[in-house]
């Protein structure tokens, strides 16, 4: 059980999938100027992180590795995100309407987020269980929930401030974004069991 | 006239590597532009493995339009850059394995950087060979030099070298560089300093 809150703390808060491995900023960058739009993209990545790194690990588990052949994972697992990410789409669209009305316009973005790509790898990479993945990919989007909304809730608040013409737009909000990831730092060395 | 062709290719490259540059004008593979920077050396591989990719996938890309259907197009790009990202991969693996340790999740990750799909999408697949070739030159070469640039500003800031070589005392540097916040706080202030020379001419 240790181990399993262990992953939660460090993936959400130590080792933030933003601020502190640098994966899924093009996201994080363009749909933040909304709380609204970033609860509802946090949603929608924590859905298909979840079943994305399920799927691909068993992808991983019971056809790459037995047949030999894990050097096409990259190709795999990106037609699989793709596909899925379609899928999902539908079956949404048919079976829970309002959801597909607050997730909709995120979906297809979500094959092109390199978080859900990444995760998928990661989890393999540190040889991890099925369950301590599971726990892992919903954690890490939270964690990216977290950084996204934190991020727009400050945003909405620079819209009103007087910025140097230069700094408009993209600069300043990496600026905040540096700042941000300074404040995440603080929780550098947290351990758990 | 050779002369004369030649020339405007290489006009074409400089031009499409300053107008259309990933990282300053587009703003497009943000996450490897932050994470593989911590260096000029690491930011500069980073840069010169998506160039390889990009040229490659461009000119396949390219000499494939025609037979491509337009509805399966996107999942056919993508199919046609992952496989170079796995041969990049391999050859990695094999020649560079200390790099390929730093840069880590970046290269498989090459799969899903914007840049490649948008070059593909808007250039590759309504141009001819050699033009799309001399695209992937130009934006692969934008893109290396955006990322050697902030490594080298951010390596310089945080430990007082450029390429390894020591410039003034390593104490005298401020780590936070060359750690996570320094990334986005030295892109963005480089972002600035970029619009504000475009804003005086």
């Amino acid at each position: 059980m240790l181990a399993y809150i262990s992953i939660i703390i460090t993936a959400i808060f130590v080792n933030n999938i933003v601020f502190a491995q640098f994966l899924g900023i093009c996201p994080f960058l363009g749909v933040s100027k909304r709380i609204s739009s970033a609860a509802g993209m946090g949603m929608a990545v924590t859905f298909v992180m979840a079943v994305a790194t399920v799927v691909t690990y068993m992808l991983q588990e019971y056809v790459l590795v037995p047949l030999g052949i894990t050097f096409l994972q990259t190709i795999a697992f990106i037609l699989v995100i793709a596909a899925l990410v379609q899928v999902l789409e539908i079956v949404i669209k048919k079976a829970m309407p309002v959801l597909y009305q607050a997730l909709g316009v995120f979906l297809p973005l979500i094959t092109t987020n390199c978080a859900v790509l990444g995760v998928a790898i990661l989890v393999i990479q540190k040889e991890m269980t099925l369950i301590e993945s599971l726990v892992y990919a919903v954690s890490t989007a939270l964690g990216f929930t977290l950084a996204l909304v934190v991020f727009a809730g400050i945003r909405e608040q620079l819209a009103l401030a007087k910025v140097p013409k230069p700094l408009q737009g993209t600069p300043i909000a990496l600026i905040t974004a540096g700042i941000l990831a300074m404040a995440f730092m603080g929780f550098a060395g947290i351990k758990i069991g | 006239m050779r002369r004369g062709y030649v020339m405007n290719k290489l006009k074409f490259i400089i031009e499409s590597a300053v107008k259309n540059n990933p990282t300053f004008v587009l703003l497009l593979g943000m996450c490897p532009t932050l994470g593989t920077t911590n260096s000029a050396v690491n930011g500069m591989s980073m840069g010169l493995a998506t160039m390889g990719v990009l040229i490659c996938s461009n000119t396949v890309i390219s000499l494939l339009r025609n037979v491509i259907p337009d509805k399966v197009r996107i999942p056919a790009f993508i199919v046609v850059i992952a496989s170079f990202v796995s041969v990049l991969q391999m050859i990695m693996q094999a020649y560079m394995p200390a790099l390929y340790e730093t840069l880590g999740i970046f290269i498989p990750l090459i799969v899903v950087n914007c840049i490649l799909l948008g070059r593909a999408e808007a250039f590759a697949s309504k141009n001819n060979v050699t033009d799309s070739f001399c695209d992937g030159v130009g934006v692969g070469l934008g893109f290396t030099v955006s990322l050697t640039l902030l490594g080298a500003v951010r390596e310089f800031l945080g430990t007082g070298r450029i390429f390894n070589m020591e410039v003034y005392g390593e104490e005298y540097g401020s780590l936070v560089f060359v750690l996570a916040p320094g990334a986005f706080i030295a892109l963005g202030l480089l972002i600035a300093f970029v619009n504000n020379i475009k804003s005086h001419s």
